[in-house]
């Protein structure tokens, strides 16, 4: 794309700033596929450390959607708001977060290996690098966005890959999501002793048929009327987390818009939780049902109990993949179509681009409270699942 | 980063805030709301159960109300009718009585009549009687002034007793 190509670009995306990410199509600048280049007698050394020096001349490359899309998609250091007209970035650096075996914790902010800059020989990694794997072979592995420690030379130090507990885009974002939803949901519990069995009204009364529901719609058929209670916080806890990171991925204004219910490790974490509760609450019935399953001859149990216990960890599982898929999914089309603006170098693409956006935020809006959900009512089945009422009678 | 590798940054901090929020929610928020939802619907549900067990009442209170004025009119029928059998029960004893009463009253006049004729014949005769014997001393006392005008007399009198 030519610099003329995006300054054009850049009025039309003042234009779909309400509808979809303003980080979009300056994120290119600072993404170059580097060259392969394998070195085959040191064995830990990064390929592409020179990236400060090239991205100069990068903002005549042609503009690449799939990556990025893909860097939007996924998590980052530093919160890349906008690139102004002559290709200076505007971003919100975030706390660096490093332990690293050889130098410790290191704590900085992210502006500091922001472009390429080296920090205390900490920086963003790019493409690929040929690491020894436990047997002594080389692997290709992906640093694409990960934070490498390199010695002076420019080799790197151990596996050079810090430990990184940065405050990342998602981390911020979680964190606020969170707060927003202890200070919303501890304000309604006080509008609640303060009003008493009045009507609900306000905030409360947007929130009420929605716990109503969990409870009611989710909770009770799946658990049981007796047993429910107990499970009813970690449904409404997680239902609401969900729904909250869902939806506010979907604005496409700092400090919004992170694909936080999109990030794999998110959801690993929720559908993990799903599984210790599921198991733990396990009765006697459900157990004997994996090791023992009544009525199947003896030779069967052979094949019957791995595959229990793998079914142990494939449900959730599926609950990892499909809330991670889906709202992963939602942001690319979001995203795809706002890259045909610029794919098509059209201002007048804008129109029918903006209209799908639109047409696809309104669906996403639904799929959010829908992922959120079917999390939970699946969490809801496999504990009521897990604590069946009768014990089968033996055939 | 990679899409689909979870890195260790995120899962820590995604079990630290979760954790932060359940502990949170669930201590403060969740069971002051369920709670509350609760003591809501079970509010609604007696009012809804009063509301039903008064119409229930107002029912049976217009049901009770019917029966009452229904047996009310049944009883003022009998009494109208009963009343109309006693007055013509009455007027009928009246008309008996009275015919009764004025017969007996005609029968006591005519027997007081009969009486009244009986001793005023009577009278008369004695005073007839009366009267004949002074009136025959006096016609005797002048005419019988000798004995043979006496023995005619006689004789003629004793004609006519025999002729009475």
């Amino acid at each position: 794309m030519t610099k003329k190509n995006i300054t054009g670009a850049f009025r039309v995306l003042l234009f779909s700033v309400l509808f979809s990410s303003i980080s979009l199509f300056a994120q290119h600048n600072n993404t170059s596929p580097q060259s392969e280049h394998h070195d085959s007698d040191i064995q830990h050394e990064m390929q592409s450390t020179k990236h400060g020096d090239e991205h100069a001349g990068e903002e005549s490359e042609e503009f690449n959607a799939s990556e990025v899309i893909l860097e939007h998609v996924k998590d980052s250091h530093g919160w890349h708001i906008l690139t102004t007209k002559d290709g200076h970035h505007v971003n919100v650096p975030l706390p660096v977060i490093l332990f690293s075996k050889h130098s410790g914790f290191h704590i900085f902010m992210s502006s500091k290996i922001g472009h390429g800059h080296s920090y205390k020989g900490f920086e963003l990694g790019h493409g690929t690098i040929m690491i020894e794997n436990s047997k002594g072979e080389l692997t290709e592995k992906s640093v694409e966005g990960k934070i490498l420690e390199l010695d002076e030379e420019g080799n790197l130090v151990g596996a050079g890959l810090p430990l990184d507990f940065s405050i990342t885009k998602n981390v911020f974002m979680m964190f606020l999501a969170v707060l927003i939803l202890i200070i919303v949901f501890l304000s309604v519990a006080k509008s609640y002793k303060k009003r008493g069995v009045a009507a609900p009204g306000g905030l409360q009364g947007f929130l009420e048929p929605l716990i109503v529901f969990v409870e009611e719609d989710i909770a009770i058929p799946n658990i049981g009327e007796t047993k429910y209670a107990r499970y009813m916080p970690y449904l409404l806890t997680i239902f609401f987390f969900i729904l909250i990171h869902n939806l506010m991925g979907l604005i496409p204004f700092f400090p919004f818009g992170a694909n936080v219910t999109g990030n794999i490790a998110v959801t690993m974490v929720l559908a993990l939780f799903t599984l210790l509760i599921t198991n733990f609450s396990g009765n006697k019935a459900y157990w004997r049902h994996i090791f023992a399953p009544p009525g199947v001859p003896k030779l069967l149990l052979l094949i019957m109990v791995p595959v229990e216990l793998l079914g142990i960890l494939t449900k959730p599982f599926a609950l990892m993949v499909r809330l991670f898929a889906n709202i992963t999914a939602g942001h690319i089309i979001v995203l795809s179509l706002v890259s045909l603006i610029f794919f098509f170098k059209s201002v007048f693409m804008a129109v029918p681009s903006l209209v799908l956006v639109i047409f696809m935020d309104m669906i996403e809006i639904l799929v959010a409270f829908l992922q959120a959900y079917i999390f939970t009512l699946l969490s809801a089945l496999f504990i009521g699942l897990a604590m069946p009422e009768h014990e089968h009678v033996q055939a | 980063m990679d899409l689909v590798t979870p890195g260790i940054g995120m899962i820590f901090w995604t079990t630290l805030f979760f954790l932060i929020l359940l502990f949170i929610l669930g201590k403060f928020a969740w069971p002051a709301i369920l709670s509350a939802v609760h003591a809501r619907n079970e509010s609604i549900r007696k009012a809804l159960d009063s509301a039903e067990k008064a119409r229930e009442e107002m029912a049976q209170l217009q049901a009770d109300n019917e029966k009452i004025l229904a047996e009310a009119k049944q009883e003022r029928d009998a009494m109208m009718k009963e009343a109309r059998n006693v007055k013509d029960k009455i007027i009928s004893e009246a008309k008996e009585k009275a015919g009764e009463e004025s017969a007996k009253l005609l029968k006591h006049a005519r027997e007081a009549i009969q009486n009244e004729k009986a001793s005023a014949i009577t009278e008369m005769k004695e005073q007839m009687a009366l009267l004949s014997v002074s009136i025959a001393e006096k016609v005797l006392r002048q005419k019988l002034s000798g004995d043979k005008e006496q023995k005619e007399l006689v004789d003629k009198l004793v004609d006519d007793i025999d002729l009475n």
